[in-house]
């Protein structure tokens, strides 16, 4: 006769209790770290390219890369002199605790102030696994269109901040903002929302100054 | 394609955890075998879907879990209309209040993502 035993455990547990761990290791260091998730293409690689360039001088940065496709990402930061670790996800679809946890000894921590995560382009499932950064940032994109919210309600629950990038296609591209905004604003009331174009630089300086001032009052 | 072979691997680390947390409680338990295993899994919280019954059995293979049943409960997603309190299930293009229009509304359930309780002998 079987008998019946309550768990009532969260599923992913075990990879929360690493994120911690990887949280601690980081604050012994002064590492600020934030987790930069998005959809492939919305420009995660190039808000963090463009975020280094605007920082350099400001605070000393360091990049992990996620991304499934290459090392061609960390290779952009490396060559920008900066200290950078590829993780090969093997195929995964998200970054998880275990692999960041695997990452940081590869990196000098005492020599970094912020650390840009680049996480795998993928709407469906990084939200579920805590890495273990101070900051997790949804990067939306205007081609992706202004529906994203309602079709993909559980990434915009976990974020801390919003960049809404690729505002230089806003005349090209049907993107209604005030409906997008509002779907953001019931799943995740009062989130700090940056609009900005990677390209052009408009609206980096506003994510910026604000990511220099998290870093500081940490 | 692309996106099918994203999921997948997903899965793959959710069934993993499954299995890890029943077999934890149930040698808590002294017990020899896990028979059944309650999942209670909401609409925000995550895409899970039939194949975690198939990575069961290769995860599981050789394990006190191997050949337990997966029994997964679906919570809707809610949503409150903080401005008259209607409760509704919202659509995919639109989180407005059906009863007032009112876009003041709050998930209420729906985030749920946990092993509920495993039956073992
Ligand atoms: N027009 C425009 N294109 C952009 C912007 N940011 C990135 N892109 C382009 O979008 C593509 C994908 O960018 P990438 O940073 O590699 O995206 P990731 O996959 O999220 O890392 C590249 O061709 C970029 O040049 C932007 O603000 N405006
Ligand atoms: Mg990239
Ligand atoms: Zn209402």
């Amino acid at each position: 006769m079987p008998t019946r035993i309550p768990v009532v455990e969260k599923i992913l547990s075990a990879n929360d209790r690493m994120a911690e761990r990887n949280q601690n290791t980081l604050d012994q260091a002064d590492v600020f770290a934030i987790n930069i998730m998005a959809s492939p293409g919305a420009g995660k690689t190039s808000v963090i390219l463009k975020t280094l360039e605007t920082l350099q001088g400001r605070l000393r940065l360091g990049v992990v890369e996620g991304d499934l496709a290459s090392s061609i990402d960390a290779e952009k930061a490396a060559a920008a002199g900066l200290p950078a670790v590829q993780i090969n996800t093997g195929g995964e679809c998200h970054l998880d605790a275990a692999m960041l946890s695997d990452a940081l000894p590869a990196l000098p921590l005492s020599e970094i102030d912020l650390l840009l995560v680049e996480n795998v382009g993928n709407l469906v499932c990084p939200a579920n696994f805590q890495i273990g950064t101070h900051l997790n940032v949804l990067i939306a994109s205007i081609p992706e269109g202004d529906d994203k919210p309602y079709k993909y309600p559980g990434m915009y629950r976990d974020v801390q901040a919003l960049i809404i990038n690729k505002i230089d296609l806003l005349p090209y591209v049907p993107f209604n903002m005030e409906y997008f905004r509002r779907g953001v604003e019931v799943l995740n009331p009062g989130l700090v929302t940056f609009a900005v174009s990677a390209k052009t630089g408009e609206g980096m300086a506003a994510w910026t100054d604000w990511l220099v001032e998290r870093v500081k009052t940490k | 394609m692309a996106i099918i072979s994203l999921v997948i691997m997903h899965e793959l680390a959710v069934t993993q955890s499954i299995l890890d947390i029943s077999i934890r409680h149930a040698k808590e338990a002294d017990a020899k075998r896990v028979t059944d295993i309650n999942i209670v899994i909401g609409q925000f919280a995550s895409i899970v879907d039939d194949s975690v019954k198939f990575y069961w059995d290769l995860v599981a293979e050789g394990t006190i879990a191997h050949g337990a049943t997966l029994h997964f409960e679906r919570i809707p997603g809610e949503m409150t209309c903080e401005a008259c309190g209607h409760t509704f299930r919202p659509g995919d293009i639109s989180f407005e209040c059906p009863a007032c229009s009112s876009v003041q509304v709050r998930i209420t359930q729906g985030e749920e993502f946990r092993v509920d309780s495993i039956d073992v002998e």
